[in-house]
């Protein structure tokens, strides 16, 4: 019975979801087309689509409101902060910002470039760029909701201790974190897991709340964070990082002398494993950043087929297959940080595994 | 053009994808079939091989929107 | 490469990298000191804890079985004590009986034997009080007949005739 008003919950919440991301859509094509924009600016998918799922300067909440974040840039003449309200007019057209330098957001990569004085790009100058973007804003976010809930879960622990039931909050992660140890962990580290609970957890659950927060249509979620290249390269790097240096004798072994086969191919196995080493994370990288971005690319997708038709009869199609698109992606933004935690586990596992098998085989 | 020979890219991948994904169903109904009782094992390991079947498709689909999109861009 | 160079889709975004990276360190190490640990020693205590709970059930349950056998054997053992305590009893009893019946006997042998002594006594004691008096009459008779017989001879003899007559009658 419970189950079922929660299920129904969902399902009003979701559409709820869906009709508000397909609202901010069309306020926002209706700032586009606005006539003080350019009322004769053809709609264009492609471009609709990345803006959303790239980073921007601002956080868009509705209509023509949306949260200025800083920009922060360090050049050769030092660092420099200011609002992202200064880079744009109120009709989302770049502008120019005088600071140290002059600069300007480029409108094909959407990234602040120094500009000379007639409003050409300056390649020569350097420019790091450490803005608070919209998907650092997001991430912060999730940092504040991943910091919430666990430290709320871990004082429940405290205070009730460990003689009484789970409740709330900390019923509902329990079952998750023993998921990730039962089936996580356990089968795929083996013995040494309990060192690498804590890694684990954080990588599941960091994954897990930012791509579900990534799929709340309306701030603060909304931005395309859990599929951002440099987010999964850094989850990626790490990953790498912490399997290397928890590799042991075995597991270098394997890579450039494989044990059971012939010298020659041991010398030629060695690149090709040596080469594993580098695609297994990269391939975490390339799987977390390709799901992430494709589900929110189809979705706007089927949302944008209303504009691209310019009929509202199409509407209750594309947003039924929309609607469809979002439960898989509920589903997608689970199983992605399940596959991403498991396959880390795995290869932690290949790394710490003592391989007596192999020692047999050679005899 | 280059948009053109992206949505192909993306259709071949789905196919792919597609062979892929009912393998993996008919071998996991087959296996559920024979064996009841690992149904819960079988559909775990058929998700998860799923889900690498899926991203292979889906690295297609950004090689070839990105194809799309550099195409638009210049 | 090209299409590294020519998308902003696939190009890490440099700023995102550093925030990222310095972010998810930070969560990684606040989780792990103030999260992570008390949670999974938490989980762990109480999963030892019905671990610990369940065995002692189960041992519980042994005893408890081990404990009816004992209360069944010993249960057993009271009934077969009981039984022999009755035997036994009832064998006391018998013997009891027995030994009363033999004691009466023996009283009541000695009663008669008694009794029977008593009344040879007094047959005796009677037999020799009519001696005595017999003895006695004779003397009586013989001092009559004696004074008689001095006086007549014929006399005498008929009198001692009449007076043996008299005698026979014993």
């Amino acid at each position: 019975m419970r189950q079922k008003g929660l299920k129904s919950l969902l399902v009003l919440a979701f559409s709820l979801f869906l009709v508000l991301k397909g609202t901010i859509i069309f306020a926002q094509e209706g700032g586009h087309n606005s006539p003080a924009h350019n009322t004769e600016k053809k709609f264009n998918i492609t471009e609709t689509i990345l803006e959303h799922v790239s980073d921007s300067y601002g956080w868009h909440l509705w209509g023509h409101t949306s949260i200025s974040l800083p920009v922060m840039l360090y050049t050769d003449k030092g660092f420099e902060v200011f609002s992202s309200k200064n880079l744009a007019d109120e009709h989302h057209n770049p502008v120019a910002y005088q600071g140290k330098n002059t600069y300007m957001v480029n409108h094909h990569t959407g990234k602040v470039e120094i500009v000379n004085a007639d409003g050409t790009p300056n390649h020569e100058e350097k420019l790091y760029d450490f803005s608070i973007t919209k998907n650092v804003a997001s991430l912060m976010v999730s940092v504040l909701v991943i910091m919430f809930m666990f430290l709320a879960v871990a004082r429940a622990y405290k205070k009730t201790g460990v003689t009484s039931a789970p409740k709330g909050l900390q019923s509902f992660l329990e079952p998750v974190i023993l998921f990730v140890r039962d089936d996580i962990a356990k089968p795929n580290i083996g013995a040494k897991y309990a060192k690498y609970m804590p890694f684990l957890l954080s990588i599941f659950f960091f994954v897990w709340i930012n791509n579900m927060l990534g799929l709340v249509p309306f701030f603060p979620g909304g931005a395309n964070l859990s599929g951002n290249i440099a987010f999964t390269m850094v989850l990626a790097v790490i990953v790498f990082i912490v399997v290397n240096v928890s590799g042991n004798k075995n597991y270098w072994g394997h890579i450039f002398w494989m044990p059971g086969v012939p010298v020659p191919m041991k010398i030629f196995l060695a690149p090709i494993e040596l080469m594993g080493v580098f695609t297994k994370p990269i391939s975490l990288m390339i799987r977390l950043f390709a799901n992430i971005t494709a589900g929110h690319i189809l979705v706007l997708a089927l949302i944008c087929l209303v504009f691209v038709f310019k009929s509202m009869a199409i509407a209750p199609v594309s947003v039924a297959f929309a609607g469809f698109i979002y439960l898989i992606e509920l589903l997608v933004a689970f199983l992605q940080a399940f596959i991403f935690t498991m396959l880390t586990a795995l290869y932690i596992g290949m790394a710490v595994e003592e391989h007596h098998h192999a020692e047999g085989a050679h005899h | 053009m280059v948009g053109s020979l992206a949505a192909i890219g993306a259709g071949l991948a789905a196919i792919g994808a597609g062979i892929g994904i009912g393998q993996i169903g008919k071998g996991a109904t087959e296996g559920i079939a024979r064996q009841p009782e690992a149904a819960n094992d079988i559909r775990s390991a058929m998700i998860i091989a799923a889900a690498f079947v899926e991203a292979v498709a889906l690295f297609a689909v950004v090689v070839s929107f990105l194809g799309l999109n550099s195409g638009g861009a210049a | 490469m090209i299409f590294l160079e020519l998308n902003p889709l696939v190009k890490p975004d440099l700023g995102l990298v550093v925030w990222m990276t310095v972010t998810f360190l930070v969560v990684l190490f606040v989780l792990r000191k103030f999260a992570w640990k008390p949670i999974l020693s938490a989980i762990k205590t109480r999963e030892d804890n019905i671990n610990d709970a369940i065995a002692q059930a189960e041992k519980v349950k042994i005893e408890m079985a081990q404990l009816k056998n004992d209360n069944e054997a010993l249960l057993v053992k009271a009934r077969e004590e009981r039984a022999a305590l009755i035997k036994e009893a009832k064998e006391t009893k018998d013997k009891m009986i027995a030994a009363a019946k033999e004691e009466a006997k023996v009283q009541a042998g000695k009663i008669i034997a008694d009794a029977s002594a008593s009344i040879q006594q007094q047959k005796m004691a009677a037999l020799t009080d009519l001696k005595n008096q017999i003895g006695k009459l004779v003397i009586e008779t013989s001092e009559k007949v004696l004074r008689k017989e001095l006086s007549n001879k014929a006399e005498q003899e008929s009198y001692i005739k009449t007076l043996a007559s008299e005698v026979k009658l014993n």
